[in-house]
């Protein structure tokens, strides 16, 4: 049990700097974005598993959080550029959003990931041609979310 | 050169001087120079100047040279990002004339600098009066030939080259090659080599971007040439492991020709091991037979011929494993310090927090504790050796963990290449030290 308090500090201590770095002078720094995302799946692993020795979960959330999980990738830009649209998220007991989570759902403001980006640069690379372009935003977003996919991933598989 | 620390508490203050935040101190080969980079893109160059050269003590003196704005703070466009013109790196080119060289580099752009002495200008010009104003033409009825005379030194810094846009991510490392024609640049995944002449392009050597982002798992931290094989470069990642390269191989060194990696203790796994298992720095030793790299907790010597293992391990300050939540929690646990040898690669030194720096003698299997601090430096004064008490009882004039100020941390540290004087940069602080028995 105390093993889990701790994950669940260690991950909400993670978010809050992963979210600080994104307005850091000179961009976010990908070394840094990597460790944090290495804490914070070591903390989820935890406390996934110390949740689950205290069967507090039962299967079928978890498969339906991590196939939120995958379909992330693709309909994360899809709910950022429509923020009217309804949350795909349900809101059921057992996938309630843990309280050390921001109570309004993380998101990126429209244009905002362009802060956000020193992952990837379409100045040197080619375009990936399996992503659906919805915009000239979407490349650069889609290798953003290099590090912060991985990251919304962990937050949702919780 | 003094054989290991024989005066390994004799060390005193020979220079303190109130900076902006310095990000990098390095010495040219000679240690006539002393150059360091700050957090505002300024590069502050010192001289050596020796008192009574003839006695066997001699007491040097380190005065300000040159000083010149490196970077400026830049936007990039494209992306909505500020560039910060912090110094990150600088590596001095052996010299070859009288002018020196040297390369600075911030996040994203490396650039060459000239330094060079004037001590004499020319006087008696005949077409020109002394302020430089034209004469009459018909005011002139003999020739004369300017000569040159005497002037104060005056000290000139002068872009050379600017090698730009190259660099996707941040650069953490510049080295200049042996052959003293190119050198590298890397960032977190990539390392580029240039011609020194060359400044619109740049062979890539490396490159560990995976083809999806997200199944990134390491980056590149830092990355030194041999100091004689030319062929021969190393990089190190954020997992802890030494990479070996050889240019005569193939083009691109994805593959590397060594493998320096010793197995985690699985005793010591906890939330950080990975982010305390990254290697902050790397530096070949002077000989060219081991390799230094520094990690959050130690320091490590590997044997170039041996790649499962390293052959020496300092705790630099072990106390701190049990801390790595609190150090998480305030950030520090992700501080990169780094790490030098003294010229004959019998001692190594490196930094850590409460404004302590530590040395570890190889051959003698000792190590102290030192202190840069305005307290306890006075000049003339030798510095006293410290000490931290893990745990139990504190003894008198040891400092216990809970009391060490985290926000007083040394990075950069540096060796004169030949002599027992060191350079210590705190926050806010440059100090230079020397070896009473020199």
């Amino acid at each position: 049990m105390e093993v889990n308090v701790e994950a669940r500090r260690i991950l909400a201590v993670s978010i809050s700097k992963l979210y600080a770095s994104r307005t850091q002078r000179g961009g976010l720094r990908l070394h840094r974005s990597l460790l944090l995302s290495m804490v914070m799946r070591s903390a989820r692993d935890i406390y996934h598993s110390s949740r689950e020795t205290e069967g507090q979960t039962s299967e079928e959330p978890m498969e339906t959080s991590s196939k939120e999980g995958c379909d992330s990738e693709i309909t994360e830009d899809k709910e950022n550029m429509s923020p009217t649209k309804q949350s795909r998220k349900r809101r059921g007991k057992a996938s309630a959003a843990p309280d050390f989570l921001p109570s309004k759902r993380a998101r990126l403001e429209p244009g905002e990931e362009r802060y956000a980006a020193p992952m990837g640069s379409w100045r040197f690379d080619p375009p990936p041609t399996h992503i659906a372009h919805q915009g000239a935003d979407l490349h650069q977003r889609s290798r953003d979310r290099g590090i912060t996919g991985t990251m919304v991933q962990a937050l949702r598989s919780i | 050169i003094n054989p290991g620390l024989v005066g390994i508490t004799e060390w005193f203050l020979i220079v303190l001087r109130i900076a902006d935040i310095i990000s990098t101190v390095e010495f040219n080969h000679t240690g006539e120079l002393l150059a360091t980079g700050d957090k505002g893109g300024r590069v502050v160059i010192f001289q050596q100047e020796i008192e009574n050269k003839n006695l066997p003590q001699f007491r040097s003196e380190y005065n300000v040279y040159s000083t010149f704005q490196s970077h400026e703070p830049e936007f990039d466009y494209l992306k909505s990002l500020e560039i910060e013109e912090k110094i990150n790196k600088i590596r001095w080119l052996p010299q070859k004339n009288a002018a020196q060289f040297l390369l600075s580099t911030n996040d994203k752009t490396i650039k060459l600098w000239k330094i060079s002495e004037r001590d004499k200008r020319p006087e008696g010009y005949n077409l020109k009066e002394e302020d430089g104003r034209y004469k009459d033409p018909n005011t002139i009825t003999s020739l004369r030939v300017p000569v040159l005379i005497p002037m104060d030194l005056m000290v000139e810094a002068s872009p050379r080259r600017v090698f730009a846009n190259a660099h996707t991510y941040h650069i953490n490392s510049i080295s200049v090659n042996s052959d003293d024609e190119t050198y590298l640049s890397a960032d977190d995944l990539r390392i580029n080599l240039w011609h020194l002449e060359i400044t619109d392009r740049s062979f890539n050597i490396v490159d560990i971007k995976p083809a999806n982002m997200e199944e990134l798992t390491e980056v590149i931290t830092a990355a030194e040439f041999h100091p004689h094989q030319c062929n021969t470069f190393v990089y190190s990642s954020s997992k802890g492991t030494l990479r070996l390269c050889d240019m005569r191989a193939s083009a691109l060194c994805d593959k590397h020709s060594k493998l320096f990696e010793e197995p985690e203790d699985p005793s010591n796994r906890s939330f950080f091991s990975e982010i305390i298992s990254s290697i902050s720095d790397v530096k070949f030793s002077h000989n060219g037979r081991y390799m230094m790299t520094r990690d959050y907790l130690s320091v490590k010597i590997w044997d170039l011929n041996m790649e499962n293992r390293p052959v020496e391990t300092y705790q630099v300050h072990e106390y701190l494993r049990s801390k790595l939540c609190s150090l998480y929690e305030n950030d520090c646990i992700f501080d990169k310090f780094e790490c030098c040898w003294n010229g004959n690669d019998s001692v190594v030194m490196t930094g850590s927090y409460n404004n302590f720096f530590r040395m570890f003698d190889r051959g003698q299997r000792r190590d102290v504790t030192l202190e840069a601090s305005r307290e306890n430096s006075k000049p003339m004064q030798v510095l006293k050796p410290r000490k931290v008490c893990a745990g139990g009882k504190r003894k008198k004039d040891e400092i216990s963990v809970d009391s060490l100020d985290f926000n007083k941390k040394i990075l950069h540290t540096a060796w004169h290449p030949q002599d027992n004087i060191i350079a210590v940069a705190t926050t806010n602080n440059l100090y230079i030290f020397q070896d009473k028995v020199n």
